[in-house]
């Protein structure tokens, strides 16, 4: 294979992984979105929380790296669940607090709010674990699949990090399809989602419906973050910040409320980012991502896959 | 505090002019006292909190008045301080002098309200908002990226590695506002002012500004048009049935509203005599909205106190007064969540602000909460019953 075309096979790699732990994030926007349409502006840095939260729990069990044996099969779960645990917990106490009392609200109250939440989080980051970028060790043991296990003549990197990557979030995203469209939690969700007046006369109790829609988006943002400092190694307390708006933009570009629409806008979105970062420069793939944000937004706010949001044009 | 504002108004006007003059002259005075006693940089931080109400004003016109989100007010601040480097830093040698950089800037930032604006203002307020914050993330990094642009249209390559920018590192050093003219009339000393250096000289410029800024935002209040958007924020529908054309109404309100941000960008890239992209970031826009719902969206006077209230609690208290007294915390990580706590208390407990809009002038509607259905039917049985009674 030329060069380029390896280079180019290369960024498709990084873009479809970028899309990966997006997706995970994406879910969480679009999900409470569908419900309250809030645009859960700290939803980001319940990301950056996994991250931290499951880097202080390989370090409080003195992990080895790289992780082998039961380490893999046991703690690695384990920290995963632990982490998922916590970080949407603290998403539910955080619809508790801030977003509940302002239910009835018009919509740009709560979404001051999570404004101001999401401000406090990354203060208290900054100060749990210092403002600069933090190094997440390599727990996950590396292989070189293409050139070392299979022998291929090549540079393009893929290793099995890539694998667990997507061995992560494949399953979180279907599952998570599943539990819409197969359970009765599910279906309530649907329902409060078409209209929550008509659901609360069903006998639904929204407000339950909306802490669990909740606890599962801080749940699979937390997944994604550990999937990031597992993959990527560094992270930073303001990571939740940028990591939130692509995903959010991902969101968009899916169509709002769409939990399929989400994971499509999830890889498209990776896939523009890498390769304004691999062809562009990476200094202005920030520019390109909002821009494309601004850009759908302006004209076709209801996404490729249309949002089960009828958007109000007046 | 209502009974000290009642007061106030019931004084004759020429009083409160003079009041206000009074203690706008001196006020340095008293500030050089305190100075010497305390170690703040008081003066340099009043003129700083100044700069920041003049902004709020402005975000007030489109927070406050129109009733629309702006996430990314920072990024016309960063379009004026901007043109104003472009068009006085040394390297370019283009040199234009302050007082006509001032006005290109304003109408710069507003032109750049409108485009943004055109597009966007059909959109629903939380998409506006997001837009808003695209925006102002694209224009700091557009920045810190522009330090080597080259345009080729075809055959003819318009700019070749041309440094608009000077990228992160930022433009240094900045036009200062020449006061010569001044100095000659009076028959002063050349440098008696001590233009661009002294503090006591910024407050003055900074003060004419602000008075300016304040007087427009004032009338622009209970005029036609700051009618107009009070209706559009009200209820959009309704107003565009009475003849008013909510675009318009809209993008007046951005670009005004950018404009004031283009001339605090100015006096503000003028007195610092350095701007980096990294002056500009998210946190300033949101720093802004926090004063402008902190102190009572649409409340001009509310802006103007609340402003210098919380940029002084910001740049002295937080900055200078707590570090000492705690050496072992870092105040300044604590900042964003003292600002991020008082943003959410603000917003669950008291919606309408510290200095909310007086009787007769409404809130915006996008702050009331709205009422139980069965508290309305309750009031309207209880009202029911006292017909009965009667």
């Amino acid at each position: 294979m030329s060069n380029d075309v390896q280079i180019f096979i290369q960024q498709v790699i990084i873009g479809l992984t970028t899309g990966g732990y997006l997706a995970l994030i994406a879910l969480g926007y679009t999900m409470v979105y569908g419900i309250i349409e809030l645009i859960n502006f700290a939803h980001g840095d319940l990301f950056a929380l996994g991250f931290f939260i499951s880097l202080v729990l390989f370090k409080a069990v003195d992990a080895p790296r790289p992780l082998e044996g039961p380490w893999l099969i046991i703690v690695l779960p384990l920290v995963f669940l632990v982490t998922m645990l916590l970080t949407g917990g603290l998403n539910m106490l955080i619809d508790r607090v801030a977003y509940r009392p302002l239910r009835r609200a018009p919509r740009l109250a709560p979404l001051l709010t999570a404004v101001g939440m999401s401000f406090v989080l990354e203060a208290l980051y900054a100060i749990w674990q210092g403002p600069g970028q933090i190094n997440y060790p390599q727990y996950f043991p590396r292989m070189n699949i293409l050139r070392d296990t299979l022998q291929l003549d090549t540079f393009i990197l893929f290793s099995s990090k890539d694998i667990f990557l997507f061995a992560v979030t494949i399953p979180l995203v279907i599952g998570l399809t599943l539990f819409i469209d197969r359970t009765r939690m599910g279906k309530a969700m649907r329902a409060c989602a078409q209209d929550r007046e008509a659901a609360a006369m069903m006998g639904i109790n929204v407000n339950r419906v909306i802490a669990i829609t909740f606890f599962i988006g801080g749940a699979l943002a937390g997944a994604a973050g550990t999937v990031w400092g597992l993959y990527l190694n560094t992270g930073r307390f303001l990571m939740g910040f940028e990591a939130g708006l692509m995903a959010f933009t991902a969101a968009v570009l899916g169509g709002i409320g769409n939990v399929r629409g989400a994971v499509l806008g999830a890889f498209v979105i990776g896939m523009v980012k890498a390769i304004s970062d691999g062809y562009i420069s990476s200094g202005w793939t920030r520019v390109v991502i909002f821009g494309t944000l601004i850009l759908l937004l302006v004209f076709r706010p209801s996404g490729i896959l249309g949002s089960t949001q009828g958007i109000e044009k007046v | 505090m209502g009974s000290i504002a009642r007061s106030w108004s019931q004084l004759p006007r020429v009083v409160r002019i003079v009041i206000a003059l009074f203690v706008i002259v001196f006020a340095p005075i008293i500030i050089k006292q305190i100075e010497l006693i305390t170690n703040f940089g008081l003066l340099t931080q009043i003129n700083r909190a100044l700069i920041y109400v003049v902004l709020a004003l402005g975000l007030n016109i489109v927070v406050g008045f129109a009733g629309l989100l702006d996430l990314g007010y920072a990024a016309f601040f960063a379009i004026g301080a901007y043109t104003f480097g472009l068009l006085t830093w040394p390297t370019h040698e283009i040199g234009t002098p302050f007082f006509i950089a001032l006005w290109v800037c304003a109408a710069v930032a507003a032109v750049f309200g409108i485009l943004i604006g055109t597009p966007t203002l059909r959109l629903r307020g939380d998409y506006l908002a997001i837009v808003t914050l695209a925006f102002g993330e694209i224009i700091p990094t557009a920045v810190r990226n522009m330090s080597n642009v080259t345009i080729r249209i075809g055959p003819w390559t318009l700019l070749d590695g041309f440094n608009m920018t000077n990228g992160s590192q930022g433009l240094v050093p900045l036009g200062k506002p020449d006061f010569g003219w001044f100095e000659q009339i009076f028959h002063l000393e050349p440098g008696t002012l001590r233009v661009g250096v002294d503090p006591t000289f910024w407050y003055f410029v900074i003060v004419m500004m602000a008075v300016l800024v304040l007087f427009v935002a004032r009338r622009l209040e209970d005029s036609r048009l700051g009618r107009a958007w009070k209706a559009i924020r009200e209820d959009e529908t309704a107003a565009d049935f009475m003849g008013v054309d909510p675009i318009r109404t809209k993008l007046l309100a951005f670009a005004l509203g950018a404009s004031f941000s283009g001339l605090a960008g100015v006096v503000f890239a003028s007195m610092l005599g350095a701007i980096f992209p990294d002056l500009f970031r998210f946190q300033v826009s949101i720093f802004l909205l926090i004063i402008v719902v902190l102190s009572g969206m649409g409340n001009v006077l509310g802006v103007l106190i609340g402003g210098l209230i919380i940029s002084l609690f910001d740049g002295v208290f937080l900055a200078q007064v707590l570090p000492p007294l705690f050496p072992d915390v870092d105040v300044q990580q604590l900042r964003w969540v003292f600002f991020g706590i008082g943003l959410l208390l603000i917003m669950v407990f008291r919606p309408q602000g510290l200095f909310p809009v007086g009787q007769g002038k409404r809130r915006p509607a996008f702050l009331d909460i709205k009422r139980e259905p069965e508290q309305l039917s309750a009031e309207a049985d209880a009202g029911i019953k006292m017909k009965g009674a009667g």
